[in-house]
């Protein structure tokens, strides 16, 4: 049934229904809605879970890795410096293997200090092992997060994952939201059962020294585990279909992109944007359209290669600064390496970083400066620093 | 110089919500720091996140706004690197008594030249109040909804505990002895430690039965017990109530501190 409801809450709604043992969050904006949300429905006994009001972001992740390792399925959320302070811990979950679940309100990252968003956070952490999925809207966040636990629980796969989507712009704002019945989401979602976990009757140790002798047969199993991911998403996302009647097969989305001549591609709530903005340019005879990424890790780059064929010029909207590199942006770098034709021209645009709005007239400048040959820049610097 | 010049005017009007209890304390800190005389190029103010660590953007001196939990750690620095400053630290009970518990004890522990004013509103309330580390037992926030389940740090205890040179407890109601405190504070070599329980009409008095700014004030002044009064009570063998909190001084000594100007 569709119900009105804050991003946030979508979000609350749905981890309540793949019921997490162990909940530990830190206050941090915007993520704030979501674990007050949960603590209010442990409180007053809706969900049974243990809600832990740890002090710090470090602490929360801590504590959801030991969680996990005793064999409980948890959950955190965060956002922003607090993701960046679980940076440590981050890598530490996926190099222990555990099928952690964490939202991240996406928000620029200080100094100096924004709580407005873009998505330079989660963006990186993006060699720490988890598995990244942007969502466009609160319907995408929701169903994420059951495909999330099924994906990360898959015994191929046995990797964490964030879910994210632009803080504010969709953790507080209100949609229509389909939020499933718990008999629905457990036929789709089964209680976790680890394949190993810490067990008293039969000890291991996590997390030990691995001599150079055997350290990157470790990490090489990570990267195995993430190629995995995809093949578990696809399935997941199918059989998703099946259960709610929304289809999540594929890892990227395509908008009006087979007989366009020109393609932006862009991750996030920034996509709805894009698509009117599509309309509106075909509606003036341009022949433009768009590449929605669903999965950043794992990157589609051979979907990609296809969904883009023949398409001669890509704008890549890019809510993210990879410094010093010479596209600027994280994302343009991949799929120019997954496009891997040099008569193609791949420009990125860095647009909208801490939380300027990105409106459609935005979207049809880019097409412009992309048309006249101006990329690998920042888009709607202010005048005085020009 | 007087304490209305320390403030940089053009951040004024501030971003506290109506009734919120930082306005006076900013006040008695200024009005501190200018009865000892020091000068703005001499005084650094540094905080970390949350509502009391927006105090240094409306001070007109140098100053850090650093990440959450960890003012002390970026004030060590600028300290050795430059002891002939002055530094005060704002802070919170979430800032200092959780994410940065860390390098509030070992901040004691050194006993380094910092005076560090903590306003301990119960509760995060920039990010719209969840429980903190202080909020009280059974007291209500967002985060636990029928009252918090957890007991509570008391900072001055800690602070004594790990050594800190010179230690005090008051509230947004008693702005002259909060103000002679924090005196006291700046003018003693190594750590100093103040805490200010403050009134958050916003996220923690109306969740708490005190619906008007004016309760939580009183609230303050008829539940704060004087350190000599809490002796004595202790003396008798009684004991405090749910409510009731100790204020005043508890300690002032002369350990060997680090950062001291020579």
């Amino acid at each position: 049934m569709l119900q009105i409801m804050e991003g946030s809450h979508a979000v609350a709604e749905a981890v309540k229904l793949c019921r997490p043992d162990v909940i530990a969050a830190y206050p941090i904006t915007p993520q704030t809605h979501i674990v007050e949300r949960l603590a209010d429905m442990v409180a007053d006994g809706e969900l049974d879970s243990e809600y832990i009001c740890v002090e710090s972001e470090f602490s929360a992740l801590s504590a959801c890795l030991g969680a996990s390792a005793a064999g409980s399925r948890v959950y955190s959320a965060t956002s922003s410096q607090g993701l960046l302070l679980m940076a440590e811990v981050c890598f530490n979950v996926a190099g222990m293997r555990q099928p952690v679940v964490m939202s991240i309100a996406n928000r620029a990252v200080g100094a100096p200090l924004s709580i407005w968003n873009d998505q330079q956070d989660s963006i990186s952490l993006r060699d720490a092992g988890w598995f990244q999925w942007y969502a466009e809207d609160a319907q995408e966040i929701s169903d994420f997060h059951f495909l999330a636990y099924k994906v990360a629980e898959d015994n191929n796969v046995l990797l964490p994952g964030f879910i994210c989507f632009d803080g504010f712009i969709l953790s507080h704002t209100y949609e229509p939201v389909d939020i499933p019945d718990q008999e629905s989401v457990s036929a789709f979602l089964p209680p976790y059962h680890p394949v190993i976990q810490l067990d008293a009757t039969d000890p291991m140790t996590m997390g030990m020294y691995a001599t150079p002798d055997y350290y990157m047969e470790f990490r090489y199993e990570i990267d195995k585990a993430m190629t995995q991911s995809a093949i578990a998403l696809r399935k997941a996302g199918s059989e998703f279909k099946e259960h709610f009647g929304r289809d999540y097969g594929e890892l990227i989305e395509e908008y009006r992109l087979s007989d366009a001549d020109f393609a932006f591609v862009a991750l996030g709530s920034v996509c709805g944007t894009i698509k009117d903005a599509v309309d509106e340019m075909r509606k003036d005879g341009k022949k433009v359209g768009l590449l929605k990424i669903r999965s950043y890790r794992p990157f589609p780059a051979e979907e990609i290669k296809k969904a883009l064929s023949g398409i001669p010029l890509v704008a890549i909207i890019e809510k993210n600064l990879s410094i010093g590199s010479r596209m600027k942006g994280a994302v343009g770098l991949e799929v120019k390496d997954a496009i891997n034709d040099s008569g193609v021209c791949v420009y990125s645009y860095i647009i909208g970083l801490g939380g300027r709005d990105i409106r459609k007239l935005h979207i049809r400048g880019v097409y412009e400066e992309a048309m006249k040959g101006n990329g690998d820049t920042f888009y709607g610097l202010r005048e005085e620093l020009l | 110089m007087t304490r209305d010049d320390w403030y940089r005017h053009d951040r004024l009007p501030h971003i506290y919500c109506s009734g919120c209890g930082n306005g006076s304390i900013i006040n008695c800190v200024l009005e501190a720091v200018s009865d000892i005389g020091w000068n703005i190029d001499e005084t650094v103010f540094i905080s970390g996140i949350g509502c009391s660590s927006r105090a240094p953007g409306y001070i007109q001196t140098d100053s850090l706004h650093t990440t959450h939990g960890r003012a002390i750690a970026f004030a060590t620095g600028v300290k050795l690197a430059n002891p002939d400053l002055h530094i005060v630290i704002f802070t919170g009970d979430g800032d200092l008594g959780a994410i940065g518990g860390n390098h509030f004890i070992h901040a004691c522990r050194r006993n380094i030249d910092l005076t560090v004013i903590c306003i301990n509103n119960y509760i995060y309330g920039m990010t719209g109040g969840q429980g903190s580390p202080l909020t009280p037992y059974g007291k209500k926030s967002t985060t636990t909804p029928y009252g918090a389940c957890e007991m509570p740090f008391d900072l001055c205890n800690l602070a004594v505990a790990a050594g800190a040179n010179y230690v005090s407890r008051w509230t947004s109601y008693h702005v002259t002895e909060l103000t002679k405190a924090v005196t006291a504070g700046l003018l003693t070599e190594g750590f100093s430690f103040i805490e200010v329980i403050s009134q958050c009409p916003t996220s923690y008095g109306r969740r708490n039965s005190l619906r008007e700014v004016s309760d939580q004030i009183l609230y303050l002044k008829n539940n704060a017990v004087l350190h000599q009064r809490w002796k004595r009570m202790q003396e008798k063998g009684e004991d405090l109530s749910s409510d009731q909190f100790v204020v005043g001084e508890f300690i002032r000594q002369s350990r060997p501190s680090m950062g001291v100007s020579r």
